[in-house]
């Protein structure tokens, strides 16, 4: 706490609220205090791998069709469940027809052959290096995303950091407090005469763990109650389903300013061993919530678009060749969307590595030529203005030359 | 703190970790026969009688039926759903009652079974191996899943216990292998529209990184394949109305594999998958896996390495007989040590069945019981990853999740949760109520707190307060 705002707390008789948490009209008055609105990051996790190939399809690459015979979606043409045409060379599975014309706007970009350069195929393992920013070390103790809030101390918001999840994710786990949010709505104790006193037992106990999630609850919920009347319904109908609400959600916070600036959420269901479905099907029905979700909250945020950038990651792709299920097993490279106003889109980024026997990876899955981390620092850097890069990704340094996926 | 526990607290983190929490009745059992005896009875349920949970559970008769009964006679509402809704949670009303069934069992044995240590092995493996029970036809092979293949081998040897599993129809469902045949199998080339036309990799590597050998256990992408094409033709007959255990000669790859360095001669049938199982569950790493995993469970997140291998090597040389990991671990000075009291946090289960537990609730079929098990993360038999929930304490301690349970404390004791009730005036006083929590280990904060406070808003008080979450 600085020098003036201790003096501020005594001289009006508030000294007690420093031993637990700045009252939030101050936090909204340090907050005015800087020019603008805030820039938010939102990263959707796909878990389970998402397959890339059947997501954003290079119909132009013969191989494709090859080696996917009965799951390969068919090339552009009029008529239904065909690839949406993009460029010529990549397309759109038709599930996704709710983001073209997001795409057409210049809002959303593609990078495709991206991902981890890690060669795990385990699930947990990927996942993990994904959100610890650190691929192949294990002993990286937090995310990626908290290093970042850690790293570039704006006003204290409690909503600085926001999981849309049950379970601090990973990504958002470390020494920058972070909140979880299941409902906005319900995010109150139901026994108020007890508040005071919960408050204080997780505030001052020495159980770390309990102490740092509660300050982090306990803030929050006081900021919250500051806020509630200001903070809009929904304007528009998010899909039904988790990964909706929790779009609506994160709309909701940065449309009501309490300083967010990075939001989590996800989305299940990926892992497509068996009867992954072509055009139609179970991946079609997982990219067409993931698509319908996207596009509501891109229009549900209307002006406010402009200061937000959403990426998408997934932990690795699958295998090039489909297998003997009509599915496909655990990959390499994948794809990554970017929406938002800032984003330079309606282009697919990334260098195409080829689908040939020879240049596939371990013989068997799609080649990186874009790490992860090379897209989200540019969003780091470019939209949330955190220039160094080296504590956010220790060790990294990005091979290629700038994709300028950020105006 | 000292550096030894006292006696009462020995007693308390004994029942800590091997029950769904202390009560007064068997505080005053284990003080009357003792820590060592009450853990043999504890580690042989088959002499434990049980019969209030017998009468608690005799509502539930789907957890008596078989899976072709269940498949009959709760159908889809609709029978369109097939494969492509994988979360499928919305709008089942028949398997919706067998899931809502299962998980009403899992919790009224957690709260009121005698075999306490039992249901925490129960609750351990179905982590250890698990399924989620809204995939598919595992909305109607859950149960038979829990009752005949968890619940008969949670205290006895690993090896029969990872067979049964590999066996079992909700395993080979929910990982795929009952689809993976041979690409060669005559049958696969001859009706191109099988889906069975060549291997899958799910169950095989989930096999070695998740059940056995851990993803450090020294194996190679080799290593899976190979394995995939030995456990080719482990299926299920019919698994949307017979769903039983089969193997399928005509889609087994019968060339030669090496898996982990060894040959498995060329020409085999059902016994290439055996070999695995033997193979798998007699590896060192797996000794090792298993028994990290087990003194994470009992002792702490990151358990001392001297324990891990004192465990590793009673599960080694008792060709890995559960109980007598278990006896390694609870008769260590590391399980005992003041490092380890209240080391743990409790996950959304264990919280919500010690509260019950502590409180003498009288709990009834609930569903606003297991809604808010769901909210704290937990949702029974609905971990959708293989890994199934975490047990680590940074897992359970989210904000949100610290919310629901405050909220949950203060819900149960003013008896606003439908089906459970708490009996106000027995609960007994606020310091023997703490005793049952953790003796001499509350903080100043607490205590000071709790001073303030009387009946039954105290007792409230110390079940949302941070020592309760943890055992």
């Amino acid at each position: 706490m600085n020098s003036s705002r201790r003096r501020f707390l005594k001289s009006t008789g508030l000294g007690f609220l420093a031993l637990g948490l700045p009252p939030a009209f101050l936090v909204r008055a340090a907050k005015a205090q800087q020019a603008g609105k805030g820039k938010v990051m939102v990263v959707v996790f796909q878990r389970g791998a998402m397959d890339g190939l059947n997501a954003v399809i290079p119909f132009k690459d013969r191989t494709y069709y090859t080696l996917r015979p009965s799951i390969a979606i068919p090339e552009p043409a009029s008529g239904e469940d065909r690839v949406i045409d993009l460029d010529g060379f990549y397309g759109l599975h038709p599930a996704l027809a709710p983001l073209k014309s997001i795409y057409d706007k210049g809002h959303l970009a593609i990078v495709h052959a991206a991902g981890s350069p890690d060669n795990t195929r385990s699930h947990f393992d990927a996942q993990d290096y994904m959100e610890i920013g650190t691929p192949g070390i294990k002993s990286t103790p937090d995310g990626w995303l908290n290093r970042y809030l850690a790293e570039k101390k704006n006003a204290e918001s409690p909503f600085r950091g926001v999981a849309l999840t049950a379970q601090l994710p990973r990504i958002l786990a470390g020494s920058a407090s972070a909140l979880t949010l299941s409902s906005i709505d319900e995010f109150r104790l139901r026994n108020e005469a007890m508040a005071a006193t919960l408050q204080r037992l997780y505030t001052s106990t020495s159980d770390a763990l309990f102490r740092f999630g509660g300050q982090s609850l306990f803030a929050a919920m006081a900021e919250l109650r500051q806020v509630e009347s200001k903070i809009p319904v929904s304007a528009e109908r998010y899909p039904t389903g988790r990964f909706g609400a929790s779009l609506a959600q994160i709309a909701r916070l940065i449309k009501a300013d309490v300083g967010l600036e990075i939001a989590f959420t996800e989305i299940q269901g990926w892992d497509t061993h068996v009867n992954q479905g072509g055009a139609k099907g179970q991946m079609a029905n997982r990219l067409k919530d993931l698509a319908e979700g996207l596009a509501t909250f891109y229009r549900d945020l209307g002006d406010r678009v402009e200061d937000v950038v959403l990426i998408t990651l997934s932990e690795f792709g699958r295998t090039a060749r489909e297998n003997g299920n009509r599915g496909t097993d655990h990959g390499h490279a994948n794809v990554m969307f970017a929406l938002g106003g800032p984003v330079r889109g309606g282009k697919v980024y990334g260098r195409w590595p080829g689908l040939a026997p020879e240049v596939l990876y371990e013989g068997r899955d799609l080649n990186l030529t874009t790490d992860f981390r090379t897209v989200c620092g540019e969003v780091i850097s470019r939209h949330l203005g955190q220039k160094e890069l080296a504590k956010i990704f220790p060790g990294f340094r990005t091979a290629s030359a700038p994709l300028g996926l950020i105006v | 703190m000292s550096t030894r526990l006292t006696e009462e607290q020995k007693v308390v983190h004994f029942l800590n970790r091997t029950s769904f929490g202390p009560t007064r009745e068997e505080v005053q059992k284990v003080n009357r026969l003792g820590i060592p005896a009450y853990l043999e009875e504890q580690l042989h349920p088959e002499r434990i009688s049980d019969s209030l949970v017998e009468e608690k559970l005799a509502g539930l008769k789907t957890m008596r039926l078989s899976s072709r009964e269940l498949i009959e006679l709760y159908p889809l509402p609709r029978q369109q759903a097939g494969q492509q809704e994988m979360m499928g949670q919305q709008q089942m009303q028949g398997p919706r009652t067998v899931i809502l069934e299962l998980q009403q069992a899992r919790l009224l044995r957690s709260v009121y079974s005698q075999r306490q240590l039992y249901e925490i092995m129960v609750d351990f493996w179905s982590n250890h191996f698990n399924v989620f029970s809204a995939k598919g036809a595992d909305r109607w092979l859950t149960t038979a899943y829990d009752r005949d293949t968890i619940r008969p081998h949670a205290l006895g040897r690993f090896k029969d216990l990872l067979l049964a599993t590999a066996q079992s129809p909700a395993m080979l469902f929910y990982l795929d292998n009952w689809l993976s045949a041979s690409p060669n199998a005559v049958v696969a080339r001859l009706a191109p529209n099988n889906p069975r036309r060549g291997l899958n990799e799910n169950y095989a590597r989930e096999l070695m990184e998740l059940h056995t050998l851990g993803v450090e256990g020294g194996y190679t992408q080799k290593d899976v394949q190979e394995v995939a094409r030995c456990f080719t033709g482990w299926t299920i007959r019919q698994p949307r109305s017979e769903g039983t255990f089969h193997f399928e000669p005509r889609i087994h790859d019968t060339g030669e594999k090496l898996v982990l360095g060894n040959r498995i001669p060329p020409g085999g049938g059902m016994e290439d998958g055996l070999r695995v199982i033997d193979l798998l569950s007699r590896h060192a790493s797996t000794a090792r896996f298993v028994s990290l995993k087990l003194a994470r469970r009992f002792v702490a997140d990151d358990p001392p390495p001297s324990l891990v291998n004192k465990a590793a090597e009673a599960f080694s040389n008792s060709a890995g007989d559960i109980p007598t990991v278990l006896r390694t671990l609870f008769d260590s000075p590391e399980f005992f040590s003041p490092a380890a009291y209240q080391g743990k946090v409790k996950k959304p289960l264990e919280f919500v069945a010690s509260a019950l537990r502590t409180t003498g609730a009288d709990v009834q079929l609930s569903h606003q019981l297991l809604r808010y098990l769901g909210r704290m993360g937990e949702p029974l038999f609905l971990a959708q990853p293989p890994t199934g929930y975490p047990d680590v304490g940074a897992s359970w301690t989210s904000p949100d999740m610290l919310l629901t349970r405050m909220n949950f404390a203060t819900d149960l004791i003013a008896n606003r949760i439908p089906g459970s009730r708490v009996k106000l005036d027995a609960l007994g006083d606020k310091d023997a109520f703490a005793r049952l929590i953790a003796p001499d280990a509350l903080s100043t904060a607490t205590r000071l707190a709790l001073a303030e406070i009387e009946g039954s808003q105290a007792i409230a008080l110390l079940m949302a307060a941070p020592e309760f979450q943890r055992r």
